[in-house]
Parts: structure tokens; sequence; C-alpha cells
């Protein structure tokens, strides 16, 4: 009859802990992932005071060196160069509008006018907060130090005009 | 001559320290991680460059979607203070375990007036679509406004600090729904926001 070997040499009672180990940086690295990256970002939004009162509030723009930029529906944008109605505005949509922000910005700079280059933003009720976060986004990424957000005076022409290329 | 010996030594390792270390930081880590609240107003928002971290304390976050508004203001003290003060504005008595259920709710979005039904709810039940209908904004009866009003002076009494505001919007939210709420702040004359965002790689 066979009999267990319970005699000689005996099995050390060690157990591989590879596996397990293994398993523990996993969970470890997992959780360090996870708690770095939960944590939200947030972009600082500065509008304007609506006080009327106060005279500190009011900002002197040069027209030559401010450019509007509408933000109209289906990710499309109208901008201009000045005052409304001075230029006709380009429509395009709002991924392209960086390379022009770069030009009108070179342009504005080479013009020799003093005073900073300024990007006035209105958002109008076509746009939704993607686009909004998307145009402030690109102005920080482009440097755009002054830029305005104004979603209060958008004038009659301006609505008129995005009517007529159907983004508003 | 007898040859050398070369000793033979075993590959196997004792890993039971290496375990102790792992098991150890794992147990640090999922001490320390906050669990994620679940939230009664689900909202994608939209991703940025922006790298300024949404602060843990004095804040409160608005988050906006599907034309809702929900208030959420950081820290339990706060929140205790906040709901009585919105309490003696609205002449509504609060139990003191009505305000100790409020200070561990995050986001929430019900009218003053079906506060207390809603803190006597449990947990799964507050998160039910159709219980939550979003704080009123109306021009008559503005009640974001008394929310944001009361969590600053509660904010300012507790921490000695100001409160910033944040603002989470869904990607396709309407532009006009935002300024609607920000009109609201504005009012207070809060112009500073923070805009929630997703972090994106920044373009070359």
């Amino acid at each position: 009859m066979a009999e267990l070997n319970t005699g000689g040499k005996k099995a050390t009672p060690r157990v591989d802990m590879t596996p397990m180990v293994d398993l523990m940086f996993l969970l470890v690295t997992f959780f360090i992932l996870t708690t770095s990256i939960s944590t939200p970002q947030a972009m600082d939004i500065v509008k304007p005071d609506k006080d009327d009162n106060n005279k500190d509030n009011r900002l002197e723009l040069k027209a030559s060196k401010t450019m509007t930029i509408l933000l109209g529906k289906n990710d499309k944008v109208a901008w201009y160069m000045g005052e409304a109605g001075a230029t006709a505005p380009t429509y395009e949509s709002l991924s392209q509008v960086d390379k022009s922000i770069i030009e009108n910005r070179k342009k504005a700079d080479a013009s020799g006018v003093k005073g900073e280059f300024v990007v006035l933003v209105k958002p109008t009720s076509g746009s939704n907060f993607k686009n909004f976060v998307d145009i402030m986004d690109e102005l920080e990424i482009l440097k755009v130090k002054v830029r305005q957000i104004d979603d209060d005076n958008i004038l009659d022409s301006e609505k008129e005009s995005m009517k007529s290329q159907g983004i508003l | 001559m007898p040859r050398i010996k070369v000793k033979r030594t075993s590959t196997v390792t004792d890993m039971t320290a290496m375990c102790d270390v792992a098991a150890l930081l794992l147990t640090f880590f999922i001490l320390t991680a906050t669990a994620r609240q679940p939230e009664p107003l689900a909202v994608s928002t939209p991703s940025s460059t922006y790298e300024f971290k949404v602060p843990a304390e004095n804040n409160a976050t608005l988050t906006i979607g599907q034309g809702k508004v929900f208030f959420e203001v950081a820290g339990q003290k706060v929140r205790a203070r906040t709901l009585e003060l919105i309490g003696q504005q609205y002449k509504i008595n609060f139990t003191p375990e009505e305000i100790k259920k409020f200070s561990v709710v995050s986001t929430f979005g019900v009218p003053v007036s079906s506060l207390k039904s809603f803190l006597a709810m449990s947990g799964a039940d507050r998160m039910k679509p159709g219980v939550q209908t979003g704080i009123p904004t109306d021009s008559t009866d503005n009640q974001l406004n008394s929310w944001v009003l009361q969590a600053r002076t509660a904010t300012a009494e507790v921490n000695q600090q100001p409160m910033r505001v944040s603002i989470k919007g869904d990607s396709k939210e309407e532009y006009p729904v935002v300024k609607k709420i920000v009109d609201v702040l504005q009012k207070q004359k809060v112009n500073k926001f923070l805009l929630v965002t997703n972090a994106e790689a920044r373009k070359k």
C-alpha cells in the first residue's frame, strides 16, 4: 500500500509572494494616478463690473487694435477689427479663429498705434458653454493679455449679419 | 587541487517585506483618497489647457446642466451655517438633526420649500430622477441669489476667508442659461469666476 511520505525532507512553509506584491503595487499605482487626476481644473474668468456709476471700470480701447469675436451656433464665429460696421465681419469655424487672432495681432502691433491688442468676446444666444470655454482657452494659449467678455451689448447690426449667415 | 566552489544562492527572495510596504502604501492611499460623491446632475465639462486647481475650501460650485442649476458649498461647518442663515431668511426652522444631515449633502438642487422633505429622504431616494428640480432662479423668487449670498456670509464667518464661485457647466449648455446664472452673481458684485473644466494637453 502506498504510504504518505511524512518523514524525511520537510517542505519549507514558504509562500511565493510575488503575485501578491504585483497586485499590491498595481493597486497603489492605480490609487496614485486616480487621486491626482480627479482634482478638477478650473479657468479663471473675470467679467466686467456692471456698476455703471463706477467710473474706474471704463477702459479705453483703440479701435484699430480691437478684435471683436462673436460666437454663433454650430461652432461658428464672426470676427471683425475695429468698430462694428467699419469692416465686414469674417465668418469661420471656431477651431480656425486662432490663426486669425495671430494675424490680426501681428498687423495691430505693426501699425504703431499705442495700446495693447484687445480681444472682445461676445457670446451670443446661439453659442453654447463649450464655445465660450474654447475661445477663452484659445486666448490663454495665444497669450492675449487683454480680453473682455461682453454678453450684454450685442448690437443689432451684429445680430443681423450673423443671422444672414445662419449662425444665430 | 580542489576546484573553486561557486556558491549557488537561491534566487528566491523574501517578498514579505516588500509586500508589507505595498500594503501600507495601499492602505494610506485608500484612506486619504476622497470618495467621489454621486452627482445628482451629471454634466460633462468642456476641456481647457488651464492648470488651475479648483480650491477645496472657501468655494461654492454651481452646476449647470439641462437648464437647471444645482448648488454646493465646500466644508461641513460652512454648509451647516449656510442652512441656518437660509432658515432665518425664509423663516423655516431647521432642527439640529436636519442641519447635521444637510452638512454632508454635497450637490443639491431643490427649492427651499421642499428642503425639509428632501433632507428626510434617504441618500438613494435623493438621487432618483425628478426629485431634484434645480434651484429657482426666477427674478421673483431668486433662491440661488440667497444661497450664494448666505454661503458667502457663512464662509466669511467660519473660515474668515472670501468665497470663490466656480461654475461647472455642461459643454452643450446654451450660453443664455449660463449668462442668466452669471448675471445673478454679478448683481452681488461677484465678477470673478472659476469655470470648471477637464484638463487637456496643450497643443504644440
